[in-house]
């Protein structure tokens, strides 16, 4: 009898110290479900190895170094003096995967950047408005759409290529051919972008919680931003860490075709094409910055994956 | 203005939904005439019940009342301001005096917000607080006015049952201090035994606050219990309104009879012996509806002028308004 009473008495002794407990805050939250989430804690730590390598390299490798050629080590293997090898014309690969990705990696993650805000910003303005400003900016994304990307690549880097003058940041003088390229990529490749949150836009822009916020008098650009778009956050994510890959390709694509960076910039797509003619007889050649490139879009969309869950307070896993 | 000036004013309000085809040139191929030439006001303090089946029309009505629809034709007036030409200034002021609560707690709150920044919702856009503590202080305030635990201020939309939510979204719709409240069927989503839980809320805080409702709902058991008045809906029109114990006793209108009838009764004797009024057919498709009386095809008391005259909405007497050739 006495057990019984004592087991009741346990009851609401146990949901009154379950309410007391402290809320945590929302990066509390995302944080812990992010924690749980192994591949994108892969993701990040070996995001931030890569970074790690392509800019605290940097420190013990001059750019010099990476560019300069000796004739007579031309096509070596790994060695103790050249670790990755060497190329055709006898540039140690270990500095140019260093600097080559310091270039790939900004190209990857501005390229997105730029596709973020127009895509985000066409597809916002598309689907919360409606109308005739929807009809002509979903023609014109459609217009861009049916082009090829390649074609559009080759076209504005043809056009816009030596232009635009090298910029110096942080120390390090880029190349001109890089901020034309970061742009023709963020150019050309909203449009998906655009048109998935076109969709979310339209979706959600009906929901009764966006009546409530028109009733309260929320200005629409607050509705926007700060109602939908944190709505629509889940495919904005995986559409963004997709392309940050993309881009790195697509930067492959035009310096392949000489349209790209310039040499004697290095980027891991540029290193790549080099190697074309030499799969067989120096692998070294196109193994390390391949491995590279697959390891950085690897670990950004497991990252992107990671967040995605993270982000998402009806997640259950806490 | 004077006292006597009714709250809200609603005259002659129409709101089609036109159906368009076409990609690039879009023309019109009809409407829905969700609202079609709806009249009335309600006045300070009071409770007006609008009832009426599924898909009637009453959401639209409270919906285009705030503005949230453009109003295809008709006058609304909120406390003096004129909801369809309001602009800036004029138009947040309607904004901030009335407010809405609407149907489904799911739906209604924004899945990424916390609580504490859904109630402040409001109090930001205003600007109705000097500070961030003054504004958080607020929300708690209005939590504990609602029923819920301050402490729950960080909790999202999703940990709370359907009551709590409705609570959340009624502590939302107070917070800018309004003076009229449109509910949008706040109860018909909610279990019988959170209903009467929100009900009695939605009274306490009438009285407190002295609120004016416009109480949309299909339930006519709990609007007899919250109205002072009630109007009926069929088909985009008004057919009847007047003080509620007037229409639950003595309905003119055969609409209104015959919903009355299908009231379940819970004494089994009862329920037996009343005189129930059974409709025919269906309910007609508002792109279509029917012409002169809308409630004509199915009306069992219909005449010829029935089919070809629109009843005119009018006062029979001591604020009895109805809609019917036969009264």
């Amino acid at each position: 009898m006495s057990d019984t009473t004592e087991a009741l008495s346990a009851i609401p002794q146990f949901a009154a110290d379950e309410l007391e407990a402290p809320p945590l805050s929302l990066r509390q939250l995302a944080w812990r479900r992010f924690r749980r989430h192994k591949m994108a804690l892969f993701g990040a730590v070996m995001l931030a190895l890569l970074f790690v390598y392509c800019f605290g390299g940097a420190l013990w490798v001059s750019e010099d170094y990476a560019n300069y050629t000796d004739t007579k080590a031309r096509l070596q293997a790994p060695s103790v003096s050249h670790p990755f090898g060497t190329d055709t014309v006898g540039r140690d690969i270990l500095a140019r995967t260093i600097y080559g990705g310091q270039i790939s990696l900004i190209i990857g993650l501005t390229a997105m950047l730029v596709e973020l805000v127009i895509g985000v910003l066409i597809g916002a303005l598309s689907g919360y408005y409606g109308g005739w400003l929807d009809s002509i900016l979903m023609r014109f994304t459609e217009a861009v759409f049916v082009i090829p990307q390649l074609f559009l690549l080759i076209v504005m880097a043809k056009f816009f290529g030596g232009k635009v003058p090298n910029l110096t940041l942080l120390g390090r003088t880029f190349s001109g051919s890089v901020v034309v390229v970061i742009l023709i990529i963020g150019a050309t490749s909203w449009v998906y972008l655009a048109r998935i949150v076109r969709a979310e836009f339209i979706s959600l822009k009906e929901r009764e919680f966006i009546l409530a916020a028109r009733a309260i008098g929320t200005p629409a650009r607050q509705i926007i931003f700060g109602h939908i778009l944190p709505n629509s956050i889940a495919p904005i994510i995986v559409s963004a860490t997709l392309s940050v890959a993309a881009a790195i390709l697509s930067e492959s694509y035009i310096s392949f075709l000489g349209m790209g960076v310039q040499a004697p910039t290095a980027t891991w797509g540029n290193m790549l094409e080099g190697a074309m003619n030499y799969i067989e007889e120096a692998p070294w050649f196109w193994i390390f910055p391949g491995t590279l490139i697959v390891l950085t879009v690897l670990s950004i969309n497991f990252l992107g994956d990671g967040l995605r869950d993270a982000l998402d307070p009806r997640s259950r896993v806490v | 203005m004077t006292e006597t000036e009714p709250l809200v004013r609603v005259e002659g309000l129409v709101k089609h939904f036109p159906i368009t085809r076409g990609i690039l040139i879009r023309r019109q191929v009809g409407a829905v005439q969700a609202v079609d030439d709806v009249t009335f006001s309600i006045a300070r303090g009071e409770t007006l019940g609008l009832v009426g089946e599924s898909g009637c029309g009453k959401t639209t009505v409270g919906r285009t009342v705030l503005g949230l629809y453009p109003a295809t034709a008709g006058a609304i007036v909120i406390d003096g301001h004129h909801v369809r030409t309001a602009k800036g200034a004029e138009l947040m002021a309607i904004r901030r005096k009335a407010q809405m609560i609407f149907q489904d707690p799911y739906a209604s709150l924004n899945p990424r917000w916390t609580v504490g920044a859904i109630v402040g919702e409001p109090l930001r856009v205003h600007k109705l607080c000097r500070d961030e503590k003054e504004r958080l202080d607020r929300v708690k305030e209005l939590m504990q006015l609602v029923g819920l635990s301050p402490r729950l201020i960080n909790r999202f939309p999703h940990e709370f049952s359907g009551g709590q939510r409705q609570r959340i979204g009624i502590a939302r719709a107070l917070a800018s201090q309004p003076l009229f409240v449109i509910c949008d069927e706040p109860i018909s989503a909610l279990d019988v035994s959170i209903q009467a839980q929100v009900v009695n809320l939605l009274e306490d805080l009438q009285e407190r606050f002295g609120l004016t409702y416009l109480f949309i709902a299909h339930d006519l058991s709990m609007v007899r219990h919250l109205c002072t008045r009630v109007a009926v809906m069929y088909l985009g029109v008004l057919v009847e309104m007047a003080q509620r114990d007037e229409v639950y006793e003595s309905p003119l209108h055969p609409y209104t009879q015959s919903l009355l009838s299908a009231v379940p009764v819970p004494d089994p004797q009862v329920a037996r012996s009343r005189k129930r009024v059974l409709l025919e057919g269906e309910v007609p498709s508002p792109i279509n509806p029917p012409g002169g009386c809308r409630f004509h095809l199915r009306c069992p008391q219909a005449e010829a002028r029935c089919a070809t005259d629109r009843p005119a909405w009018r006062d029979v007497g001591g604020g009895h308004w109805v809609a019917c050739h036969r009264v």
